[in-house]
């Protein structure tokens, strides 16, 4: 899948962005946090290449730190809903007495607006990173369910599930190794693109106020605070937002790119057009 | 060594109850092939799921009847008991061999899977064991396709690899829906004959499938006709073949091209559709579509009676009515051939 440029290049990012900032307190010049009020809301500059916020802070050293919390809380919730998801999506689509309780619980989870609901759960436990997350896995678990319930209900069909339980096969056996490797391409891309949301989701949080505390940065917070600066210093506003757009842009490519690695047929129509073209230059020579 | 008495399968629907089996009863002794043949939607493969109790339940409920296997009713055994029989027992061979096996894990491993849920041994032992039942199926160079992967066979070599599951555990009985349908006629050929090898080597009976004829004749000893979920005529391949004594088991025969016979005569289809299951026809379900239905056919629900010893039948009409019957019918459509020459 990497071996295509589209993919590589939203991968390489996310690869320096992880790394830039788990090291950054050890190469940033200026701690993101060190506030000097004589030099407030300053230009981006050579020194200083994103400006600074109206305590003098460095925005550029603040973004990066910042990417901490926002991959955190992302990476966390697509893997909790994505474990969560797939475990009573697996049960939904293959007990069918289970299924209506099970999709009833979720329809209803779902009627809320997944903002919604993240903002309701948030208010009633207090803004942290460990509620934003369990707030966040509340919303997106259960379309995660639903995704993964629509794939077994297809795949249990197939006479190879069938012809599994005629030899005997226990029915645990059967939703891990027959069911559950044949439903895994969904699942993956459906948790890049969950990983892509709750990113969003999170910067809206706390642009809102319920998310993080304020005092930790993160691209929300950090939108907010320079929400009543946009006129006069709008690159205080401007370079964590391209941050959150080109972060989950690139996720979300990922995705896409992981999609069609997983699809048989675009896979098998680039090896069949090599194929045409190597035969085409045998005919020829 | 099975039984099935009197065995219906419903099929609760929306439009109403489809009486996809409606009492059907027949033996099977140790190392018999019997067949079951039928148009499509005959409840062949409703018959061939309950005696695996693989139908969904609910929307197929058994209002009557037994599935007696080794003396044991199979209707009313916990799934837990079902497991240790299905696969050990009763093995299973489905139509379509392409899409009956994992296609995520290698050919060995799925074969090593049907050996150890039944048996516990060694995963060493088990490999041997596959390997064994690959060269039995008549896999060429077995050792080395156990690591290939489903989509690396054909569709004759996949169905191979399916006999060879259903065999791992040495089955009592195997059945075989529809084992060749989806197969070219010659791979069908050799997959009868491996069939026919694997029986006399194992020594289990075989329930076989098909709207296949000559499958049926080629395999079976006894044959089960079947007609809108019941048995309408049954005996050994002589009887069902040479003594045909239902006109529905006559017009199935009619539509099948005979490379043997002298005269030209023509292909006959058996017109309008097959019955409605969830309401049958009254009298006898295939009156309105037989050539020699008379009045009373259609009042009259003919029950399975002896015709010899073998050899029982569903019909109003006695043998040599029925066979004045069908002179009488040939004769006017030689008339009418000569006509339209």
């Amino acid at each position: 899948m990497l071996r295509r440029k589209r993919n590589l290049i939203p991968f390489v990012f996310l690869i320096l962005l992880f790394l830039a900032t788990m090291t950054a307190t050890w190469w940033l010049p200026v701690s993101p946090s060190f506030m000097d009020s004589s030099l407030r809301l300053m230009a981006p500059s050579a020194e200083y290449w994103f400006g600074t916020d109206h305590f003098g802070r460095d925005i550029f050293g603040q973004t990066i730190i910042a990417a901490r919390v926002s991959l955190l809380v992302g990476f966390t919730v697509a893997a909790l809903s994505t474990i969560m998801g797939t475990i009573t999506g697996l049960i939904a689509g293959y007990y069918k007495k289970l299924d209506s309780i099970i999709m009833r619980i979720i329809d209803g989870m779902l009627a809320f607006p997944s903002l919604l609901l993240a903002l309701a759960l948030v208010a009633a436990l207090g803004g942290s990173v460990t509620n934003i997350i369990i707030a966040l896995t509340f919303s997106f678990w259960p379309v995660m369910t639903r995704v993964v319930r629509s794939s077994v209900l297809q795949v249990k069909n197939i006479q190879y599930v069938e012809a599994a339980k005629t030899s005997g096969i226990k029915d645990p056996v059967i939703l891990s190794r027959y069911i559950l490797p044949n439903v895994m391409s969904p699942i993956i891309v459906q948790g890049t693109f969950i990983f892509a949301r709750s990113i969003l989701a999170e910067a809206a949080l706390s642009f809102l106020g319920v998310g993080v505390e304020p005092s930790i940065p993160t691209w929300g917070n950090m939108l907010q605070e320079a929400q009543i600066y946009i006129t006069t210093a709008p690159w205080f506003s401007i370079f964590s937002g391209i941050f959150i757009v080109v972060t989950v842009l690139a996720l979300n490519i990922l995705g896409d790119g992981l999609r069609d690695a997983f699809d048989p047929y675009a896979k098998g129509k680039k090896k069949v057009k090599k194929q045409m073209f190597k035969q085409r230059k045998q005919y020829a020579s | 060594m099975l039984e099935v008495k009197n065995l219906k399968a419903h099929i609760d629907t929306p439009d109403g109850v489809v009486k996809a089996v409606d009492g059907v009863s027949f033996i099977i002794k140790p190392g018999e092939t019997v067949g079951i043949v039928g148009e499509s939607g005959s409840g062949k493969s409703v018959l061939a799921h309950s005696i695996m109790q693989l139908n969904p339940k609910p929307p197929t409920f058994y209002p009557q009847g037994e599935i007696l296997f080794e003396g044991r009713n199979l209707l009313q055994l916990q799934e837990k008991e079902l497991r240790k029989i299905r696969g050990n027992d009763i093995a299973m061979i489905f139509q379509d061999p392409m899409s009956s096996l994992n296609p995520v894990f290698k050919v060995g491993e799925q074969l090593m899977e049907a050996i150890l849920t039944h048996h516990h041994m060694p995963k060493s032992k088990a490999k041997q064991r596959a390997i064994e039942l690959l060269k039995d199926v008549g896999i060429p160079d077995p050792e080395k396709r156990m690591n290939a992967y489903p989509h690396q066979f054909s569709g004759g070599m996949r169905q191979r690899v399916l006999i060879a599951i259903a065999l791992a555990c040495n089955p009592k009985i195997l059945i075989a829906d529809e084992p060749t349908t989806a197969l070219d006629v010659t791979i069908q050929a050799q997959i009868l004959e491996l069939m026919k090898n694997i029986q006399e080597k194992y020594g289990m009976a075989i329930i076989i499938i098909s709207h296949d004829l000559g499958v049926i004749a080629q395999m079976a000893e006894k044959v089960l006709v079947m007609y809108s979920g019941r048995i309408v005529e049954k005996g050994n391949v002589e009887d069902i073949f040479f003594h045909t004594s239902m006109p529905y088991t006559w017009s199935l025969l009619r539509s099948l091209p005979r490379i043997d016979s002298e005269s030209r005569e023509r292909l006959l289809n058996i017109e309008g559709q097959p019955p409605n299951l969830i309401h049958p026809p009254s009298g006898c379900n295939f009156h309105p579509r037989c050539p020699f239905a008379t009045e009373q056919c259609k009042l009259i629900d003919p029950e399975l009676t002896k015709r010899s010893s073998n050899h029982f039948v569903a019909c109003l009409l006695s043998e040599v009515e029925f066979k004045e019957a069908k002179r009488l019918m040939e004769n006017v459509e030689q008339e009418g051939d000569l006509k339209h020459v």
